[in-house]
């Protein structure tokens, strides 16, 4: 039995963006958030360094700074306009985190303490700057579970542990979303005039993730199958300090408090890789500098593949007060005491710069023209505005989800009221849910899920990570194809329908191996090195070529490929050293 | 080394009952934590295994189970620390909805009966509200809590009296009461007040043992209850 559910707007995803947008919406109009997991659940709670904003709280700053420090980190592949709102909005956003309840560290007046964090600058990288607010390292949690309790308190409709396997779009607009009653099994369709998306990232398509299990592209997955195509794919961050094999991460905090990278004979070595800000030189940078440390045999342990992330050398009182959660990470998984030693360390995939295409206010634009889809929204990681460009700074994605997902909400509530009718749906609206259910249940023995996505992740550490070449790339497009072939032949065990997480983890593979289609294909026809896409065959950045956004199109089933200019403001692109 | 895990199992839509089954793992490594091996079961033996799990570091709270007799989050807890024997069951107090996953609403509806939000109608000032580092420490400890709910499910009144909030509820409580920019106290001590309130604690300390984030939540239920004798916080 389908049931059916009329709203103004329905937001997928209760992460930070999502939780932020129906703070907007549910007070503008009638509005449903409908998540995956519990809302505390959500990713964004391990998030841990900090959120910058130029509060100048402790020194001098300005968001002009700011914005300079985003659009260089991103590699000049970042919107500048987009990311001018976002600095200067971040400001304000602070503060309103602030008024809802945040638990910010407080300096001794009492004001929003600051700490340093990778690629924060002042006077546009003369030095480190104290920019990033925090909660000790847990702001991520702190963030998720303050938006929480203020829609608790705002009286927010949520469908909890409600999957949404696809998005209506009719007649070229946003019609409403089609989902899984995870505890029933039930269908279930929300008719709406206005669609967020803030479903998070896609990190779970490779082996080492800092990514949750729940992190697998379901919202871009669902809209690339509509034919809304995915920007700037091939550029996803690697973050330099995964704990060694499990890919947990310990936060830039840690440098940004004086944290130390050191190889096997205990050098410094980012001193000759970053020479003005070292340690604290953007993620990329120092992501491959780990890299190239192992390669050339400077690398710890039996295997010589790890390095450390020394703190050993910090007040312990300031271990304790402001890194507690991740030093209880290397006590805990490796059994390794950061007072007393190094924490084996190793890049691990993090964070998704691609994603949606959408415009300043968060709408979903659909070509190379910025045609919006009408009714349609993203916001958070699933969203590419493009804020971080080819490199996102520490910081900018907890910044990213509360600046836009504000934006969302409040677009997607005008568009809804100004909006008088929902769009009519298709007969059996659910029917192309039900068919994809049905024939992945309902045959006989065959693969499971898990198998083919050991293999994808696995594969896509090998041949797209930190270092890519137009041999390892070929050899995953030919990889994902077989994938794909045996996906469409996969089999959930489970029978039951309640609680079928079996078939679930099927569905979210699904759109894994989508999205690391285009991945790999935008990576494959990007033959230059710009910020997290590094190609060992073309180490050079070329502006005069590549300086565009790549929007990958679902097209017969195979990837096609387009382009988009960058939106250039002020700064004009320069070499990027640290 | 080979690990035998024993979990209990149970499928509304078939059994009357729940039940244990047992699985062998071989070669796993001491340093494995629990949710490898019901991930290791699941992938490679019995797909129809039901339990939540996201993040796997232990900061989303979705894999709070009774390990072995005592609450723990699947992810935080290691072979090494378990040896070759592991028993994994639901939580105890709330329904099970299928094998380890349990019916989380009444935890989260006592949660929300603690005004779980910032009260404070006074104007806000253009830039932040202050706030001393000390007034800040006031509260830190309780601002932890990821609401696994594995202090609640630990505690033997709860088990008794499912109309008793439980532990972590008086913990969120307790983060509102003590920060110094809530006005709220009042109303949330009121709730507190109640039969089924923080009187019903009787400082067992299971809750405390149970917490993965290493709260005091016994300490804060205390506080809490001094703060309603003395109506001073």
């Amino acid at each position: 039995m389908v049931q059916q559910h009329t709203y103004d707007v329905v937001i997928v995803g209760a992460g930070g963006a999502g939780l932020r947008a129906a703070l907007e919406s549910s007070t503008r109009a009638r509005t449903a958030v409908i998540t995956k997991l519990y809302p505390t659940r959500s990713h964004t709670g391990a998030a841990q360094g900090g959120m910058c904003a130029a509060l100048a709280n402790v020194e001098e700053d300005n968001w002009e700074w700011h914005t300079w420090d985003t659009v260089k980190g991103g590699d000049f592949l970042v919107d500048q306009d987009a990311a001018e709102i976002m600095c200067r909005e971040a400001i304000q956003a602070v503060y309103d985190l602030e008024h809802f309840g945040m638990p910010f560290n407080r300096t001794p007046e009492g004001k929003i303490d600051q700490r340093r964090f990778g690629g924060h600058t002042h006077h546009h990288g003369k030095g480190a700057v104290r920019r990033a607010c925090f909660a000790a390292d847990r702001t991520g949690h702190m963030i998720l579970q303050t938006l929480y309790q203020q829609n608790i308190k705002n009286g927010t409709t949520f469908f909890d542990e409600f999957y949404v396997l696809d998005v209506m779009i009719v007649e070229g607009r946003a019609a409403g979303v089609i989902a899984l009653e995870l505890s029933t099994g039930e269908l279930h369709v929300f008719r709406a005039k206005s669609v967020v998306m803030a479903t998070g990232g896609y990190g779970r398509m490779f082996k080492v993730t800092s990514n949750a299990h729940a992190l697998t592209g379901d919202g871009p997955g669902a809209l690339y199958r509509q034919g809304v195509p995915m920007q700037d794919m091939e550029f996803f961050q690697f973050h330099p300090t995964g704990l060694y094999r499990l890919g947990i991460l310990l936060s830039e905090a840690a440098r940004g408090e004086g944290g130390i990278l050191r190889n096997d004979s205990g050098e410094a070595f980012m001193e000759r890789y970053a020479p003005t800000i070292k340690d604290l030189a953007p993620r990329d940078m120092v992501s491959r500098a780990i890299y190239t440390e192992i390669k050339n045999g400077n690398g710890a342990g039996p295997d010589k593949d790890y390095v450390y992330l020394d703190v050993s050398h910090l007040d312990p009182k300031v271990i304790d007060e402001k890194l507690p959660d991740i030093t209880d990470f290397a006590r805990t998984y490796l059994g390794v005491e950061p007072k007393k030693e190094g924490v084996p360390i190793q890049p691990t995939a993090h964070y998704a710069m691609g994603g949606i295409p959408t415009d300043v206010n968060a709408q979903v634009v659909t070509d190379s023209a910025s045609t919006p889809l009408p009714g349609l929204f993203a916001a958070g990681e699933c969203a590419c505005v493009s804020v971080h460009g080819a490199n996102r700074l520490g910081t900018n994605s907890l910044l990213d989800i509360v600046v836009f997902g504000k934006r969302a909400g409040i677009g997607a509530a005008d568009h809804a009221n100004s909006t008088p009718l929902w769009a009519d749906l298709p007969d059996d609206p659910s029917g192309d849910v039900r068919r994809r259910i049905e024939a992945m249940t309902e045959h006989g023995e065959g693969e499971r899920a898990a198998a083919i996505r050991a293999e994808l992740q696995q594969s896509m550490d090998d041949n797209a990570g930190v270092y890519r070449t137009e041999v390892t790339l070929k050899e995953q497009v030919e990889r994902l194809a077989s994938l794909k072939e045996r996906m469409s032949r996969v089999w959930v065990q489970d029978r039951s329908k309640r609680y079928n997480t079996d078939l679930l983890e099927a569905m979210e593979l699904g759109y894994l191996l989508d999205l690391a289609e285009t991945l790999v294909v935008g990576a494959l026809a990007r033959q230059e090195s710009r910020g997290g896409h590094s190609r060992e065959d073309f180490p050079a950045r070329d502006d005069e070529t590549w300086l565009k956004h790549t929007l990958a199109f679902q097209e017969d089933g195979e990837v096609k490929l387009a382009y988009k200019p960058v939106t250039i403001t002020r700064y004009q692109p320069m070499e990027r050293k640290y | 080394m080979d690990v035998t895990l024993k979990i209990r199992r149970f499928n509304p839509e078939t059994d009357t009952e729940s039940h244990v089954e047992t699985y062998s793992i071989p070669d796993a490594d001491p340093m494995d934590r629990v949710l490898d091996l019901l991930h290791y079961v699941k992938w490679n033996q019995d797909g129809s295994l039901v339990f939540r799990r996201s993040c796997a570091h232990g900061i989303c709270g979705s894999d709070a189970m009774l390990i072995n007799g005592a609450n723990r989050l699947a992810c935080k807890v290691l072979v090494r620390d378990l040896g070759a024997n592991i028993t994994v069951e639901p939580l105890r107090g709330l329904p099970v909805a299928r094998d380890l996953a349990v019916d989380m609403e009444p935890f989260f509806a006592s949660y929300k009966a603690m005004l779980p939000f910032l009260i404070n109608d006074e104007p806000a000032p253009d830039t932040e509200r202050l706030q001393s580092p000390k007034e800040r420490a006031r509260f830190d400890d309780t601002t932890k809590c990821i609401l696994c709910a594995a202090c609640t499910t630990s505690c033997p009144v709860y088990w008794a009296d499912e109309e008793y909030f439980g532990p972590a509820a008086i913990v969120n409580a307790h983060r509102f009461i003590f920060d110094s920019r809530d006005r709220g106290a009042g109303r949330r001590l009121e709730v507190l007040n109640d039969k089924e309130g923080v009187w019903r604690c009787r400082t067992t300390f299971n809750c405390t043992d149970a917490c993965p984030r290493g709260i005091k939540v016994t300490q804060a239920i205390q506080e809490v209850k001094r703060g309603l004798l003395f109506r001073k916080v």
